[in-house]
């Protein structure tokens, strides 16, 4: 069984933000071949500063530290990342409220607040090669109660993210390139695999 | 009597601003403010910066947005979310430049934000 703590919180926006800041140009390339390019930088400055933002203060609650990095990442990440990771940071926050610790079934439900938010912000489904493709199975296994381990999620992450090379996109800025999309990994989907394999990192030094 | 306010939201400064000066040729008795760019004035759109435009726009009777391409209507929604400021409609699918002209001049005739959508979707052939 594995809880969060508000301190393990603050260490998944900062494990995130390392693996994003490593990964900067990857994420660029990926969206120069399918879209504008602004990925990597726009995710590299939201990051950074919700890192420098959650580091900085002191949390009673998870609810709290996400209720920051939304906040920070919808002022700072200035593409249509922005209003996505920022309404997922804010419905978990919104789920969460003071609960002081935080159960897997609680964060599990969370994700899904967070998913279906996303959902309704981009006006998206899963398969039309978006974030929403790696955030719904991850959604789905988290739910699954006692098998959940950090092991099981990365894999689940990683092959739904490499699950969009496939994918013709029919939203965001792909969508306009129709099947000249095929053939390349959805930019989002590999942030949101970075903030999940974040999330598996943490929960392994907790355990 | 107070005119329905617009908010012109763009990726880039330029663009919200020139259309913005466009339409000030014509219209001149109603809050046109543009909101293009990141909040460092980058390519990009952000929803705090919309949000203190819808403000400044409101006159008391509501604030109509539009919005050019990919973040900008998330960050529009997400903006009118945010703000308190009543009765403020984001304009679907509608063209930026056109459509911002069009909806100047009709807020200038003291339309309501909802009777100028309706207005602009017919225009623009949507219904």
């Amino acid at each position: 069984m594995m809880v969060m703590t508000a301190e393990q919180a603050v260490t998944w926006v900062e494990k995130t933000n390392a693996l994003i800041q490593s990964n900067k140009e990857y994420l660029t390339e990926l969206d120069q071949a399918i879209g504008d390019g602004d990925h990597g930088l726009n995710m590299s400055r939201g990051f950074q500063e919700a890192e420098a933002k959650v580091s900085s203060s002191e949390y009673e609650t998870v609810g709290g530290v996400f209720k920051d990095t939304a906040t920070v990442l919808m002022s700072k990440i200035g593409g249509a990342s922005g209003p996505l990771y920022g309404t997922a940071f804010l419905k978990m926050s919104m789920f969460l409220r003071d609960k002081p610790s935080v159960t897997q079934a609680d964060f599990a439900e969370a994700v899904e607040e967070a998913l279906n938010g996303m959902k309704q912000r981009g006006k998206a489904e899963q398969g039309e090669k978006t974030m929403i493709d790696v955030w719904h199975p991850v959604a789905d296994f988290l739910k699954n109660g006692q098998n959940v381990n950090a092991g099981k999620l990365v894999e689940v992450a990683e092959q739904a993210m490499e699950g969009t090379k496939d994918t013709v996109a029919t939203k965001g800025r792909a969508a306009y390139l129709q099947d000249r999309s095929k053939g390349h990994i959805d930019p989002g989907s590999t942030s949101s695999f970075y903030l999940f394999q974040a999330l598996a990192d943490v929960w392994e030094e907790g355990e | 009597m107070a005119n329905t306010g617009i908010v012109l939201i763009s990726h880039s400064p330029k663009v919200a601003e020139g259309t913005r000066d466009i339409i000030a040729e014509a219209v001149k008795n109603v809050k046109v403010v543009p909101a293009g760019g990141t909040e460092e004035g980058g390519i990009g759109t952000s929803a705090p910066k919309i949000q203190q435009a819808v403000e400044e726009a409101d006159d008391g009777n509501g604030v109509l947005l539009l919005y050019d391409i990919g973040s900008a209507g998330m960050n529009a929604e997400m903006a009118v979310e945010l703000t308190e400021t009543e009765r403020c409609h984001v304009a679907e699918d509608i063209p930026l430049v056109e459509g911002g002209y069009v909806a100047a001049v009709e807020a200038g005739m003291g339309k309501s934000a909802e009777e100028i959508i309706a207005s602009l979707r017919k225009s623009f052939r949507l219904e």
